[in-house]
């Protein structure tokens, strides 16, 4: 008989003794900083930090030479760095979440979020109406945005890396010199181009074409990124095999970048949808609910926040914060749909 | 009868054996000239080179290869690295081109007509002339069935019963068994080897006239070899293959027909010898192919 042996993972097991060396380094400091802001006339948030700050440095230095080696002082060195930097980095992310949801969840009410601002006048308290308008007038103007950016952006792309014409330089100069442009100057561009000369209305349509000129140059440039990516070997196997250029690039190269491109669209949108200047002067918004990017302004929720701020009795400005969450999980979900979208089973390497 | 048949008996002065020639005779009765090298017939599935000239830039890479592949017949291109057998196999279905520098002169024939002239097609000498690569190249976007059946797709060809096409390709690339209960499973999960005779079964699938496959073992291990040369031995009835091998007992077992390519030092690559593979093992005419044959360079 042979006794049946379990599976295991040598590599993960940790001696208690190396975790108090990684994680030391991080708690030091804090008590440090705890011990002076008690102790001494150092006062307040602002005293912690700093002595937080101080006493992270001298640990980052001090450490290394206190536990190890010579030869592996280098080593730990650059670990404790490095954590510092993240942590530091992750500190300041959670900070910044946390100021802008706190106030947005103390305001929340779910029925901000299926009704519109149509009975709102100035300072109405929280539960009576609420920006479902902008919501939707958000994701309509984004929406046609995207669907108005990413094939041309993809086509761009696609110039760039298969036709490799004669216009390449040019074509990459240009979308360069777009992701300069700022965003009320695109906003301003299609209000003198289209409002102004009396083409469109201010309409969602005019707000998709503002946005649409922001996203293009990110979602082509990211798209040439993924498509470069692709490798020639692919390409030739299906020019081999007798595929003409077009089904190679529809059937092997754009489904092979898949991804990417997704993740190009993705950035796209974050891009442009915290968007508001250019909205201002374009779709301009809306108290009511508009579904119809073709006629009629529309309200988005950027809009929503800078007008509900600049109102500023305490239940707008409480709104404004609500709608601050709203953006905030909304471009979360996003990335969130993007890494499931992505994560095709064919996908594996 | 060819003037000049080839023979039987095992000669063992470069001490490899050669075990297709026998069937050179029966199956093709080509005809051949006195330096033992087929001559050209003009008939289906055939290729010729005339007076190829094969350039990247102003850099002469190949000059003057006259070679003629007799219809149903297995050609071993042989040579030590760099002489220009991969850009050599890569004009025959007019891959070369994909290169930006790349540049060319002389005549490609199949079925008598020229590859090169204007009115012709890419995508259907493509399709006629196969290629497998050197490194495996699946479509990773694509299940193993996908891949198999990506051909059709990609040249628009009638797709008729997809799943019996599927097994037929996939059994005589050598990788049916192994894969028949994970058909969708994606490409990339198969081994180095495994994913060479999917690509291998993927160009079998568009039925060519003629395959080109550039050193397609050479990330194989000897079972996987081994059925590839029988694949190659079998397809050999109804297809043209051209392959470029550094495996001289390969080259004996799956070929009829030897060509020897050789660029010396500052010089383009030429063919020293072609002639039937017996011979260029047995009693190679030229000093460079035996010495490079027995393994003494290159
Ligand atoms: N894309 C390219 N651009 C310029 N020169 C090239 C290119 N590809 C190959 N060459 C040159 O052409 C010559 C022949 O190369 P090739 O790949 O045909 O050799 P090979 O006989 O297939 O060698 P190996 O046995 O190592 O595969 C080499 O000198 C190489 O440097
Ligand atoms: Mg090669």
């Amino acid at each position: 008989m042979i006794d049946k042996v379990e599976i295991q993972k040598p590599w993960r097991e940790q001696s208690p003794k190396r975790v108090a060396t990684a994680i030391s380094p991080a708690l030091i400091p804090i008590l440090v900083a705890s011990i002076l802001v008690k102790t001494t006339g150092l006062d307040g948030k602002l005293g912690f930090v700093f002595s937080w700050v101080l006493a992270s440095t001298v640990t980052i230095v001090i450490w290394p030479v206190v536990i190890k080696k010579r030869a592996s002082r280098g080593d730990l060195f650059m670990q404790t760095s490095v954590v510092f930097a993240g942590g530091i980095f992750l500190g300041a992310v959670a900070w910044l979440f946390q100021s802008v949801l706190a106030p947005g969840l103390r305001a929340f009410r779910f029925s901000l979020l299926v009704k519109d601002a149509a009975t709102v006048g100035v300072d109405t308290p929280l539960d009576q109406g609420g920006l479902l308008h902008a919501i939707l007038g958000s994701l309509v103007i984004v929406g046609l945005a995207t669907l108005i950016s990413v094939p041309f952006g993809i086509l761009a792309a696609l110039y760039i890396t298969e036709v490799r014409g004669r216009l390449v330089p040019f074509t990459r100069f240009f979308i360069q010199a777009m992701s300069g442009v700022p965003s009320i100057v695109a906003g301003l561009f299609i209000y003198a181009a289209l409002i102004v000369s009396k083409v469109l209305p201010f309409t969602g349509l005019t707000g998709s074409l503002a946005l649409a000129i922001l996203m293009l140059p990110t979602v082509a440039r990211t798209a040439e990124e993924v498509i470069r990516l692709v490798p020639d070997e692919l390409r030739y196997a299906a020019l081999a095999l007798g595929g003409t250029q077009m089904r190679t690039v529809l059937q092997v190269v754009l489904p092979s970048a898949r991804t990417g491109l997704i993740t190009a669209t993705i950035l796209g949108i974050a891009r442009v949808a915290g968007e508001t200047a250019p909205l201002l002067l374009t779709a301009f918004g809306s108290n009511t609910t508009n579904l119809n990017p073709f006629s009629g302004t529309m309200a988005t929720l950027p809009w929503y926040i800078f007008t509900q701020m600049t109102l500023g009795t305490e239940n707008d400005v409480a709104r404004a914060w609500v709608a601050a969450l709203v953006l905030m999980v909304i471009v979360a979900m996003f990335f969130v749909l993007a890494r499931t979208l992505g994560k095709s089973k064919m996908a594996r390497r | 009868m060819s003037n000049n048949s080839p023979e039987r008996e095992e000669v063992s002065i470069p001490a490899i054996s050669v075990d297709r020639s026998a069937s050179l005779g029966s199956s093709a009765q080509e005809a051949l000239n006195d330096q033992g090298a087929p001559v050209a017939q003009h008939g289906a599935r055939e290729m010729e080179a005339q007076n190829l000239h094969i350039w990247f830039g102003n850099n002469l890479v190949l000059e003057k290869v006259d070679l003629v592949f007799p219809a149903n017949t297995v050609t071993a291109l042989i040579g030590p690295s760099g002489c220009g057998k991969s850009t050599f196999i890569r004009t025959l279905n007019r891959m070369h081109e994909l290169i930006p520098t790349a540049a060319l002169a002389g005549k490609v024939l199949l079925d008598g007509r020229d590859i090169y002239s204007p009115d012709v097609d890419v995508t259907q000498i493509r399709l006629k002339v196969g290629m497998v690569f050197q490194k495996p190249n699946p479509f990773p976007a694509m299940s193993i069935r996908d891949n198999v059946l990506s051909g059709l797709r990609l040249a628009k060809l009638p797709a008729g019963d997809k799943e019996s096409l599927v097994e037929e390709c996939l059994t005589r690339a050598g990788l049916w068994t192994e894969v028949k209960d994970r058909l969708s499973e994606p490409a990339l999960a198969l081994s180095g080897g495994q994913q060479q005779r999917l690509c291998i079964a993927r160009a079998l699938a568009v039925k060519p006239e003629v395959l080109l496959m550039d050193e397609p073992c050479s990330a194989l291990d000897p079972g996987s070899t081994l059925k590839i040369e029988d694949t190659i031995s079998y397809l050999s009835d109804s297809i043209t293959i051209i392959i470029v091998t550094h495996n001289m007992q390969q080259a004996a077992r799956v070929s009829d027909y030897t060509a020897f390519f050789l660029a010396q030092y500052g010089e383009p690559g030429r063919v020293v010898e072609h002639t039937t593979t017996s011979q260029i093992f047995s009693r190679p005419k030229d000093p460079r192919t035996e010495s490079y044959i027995t393994g003494k360079f290159g």
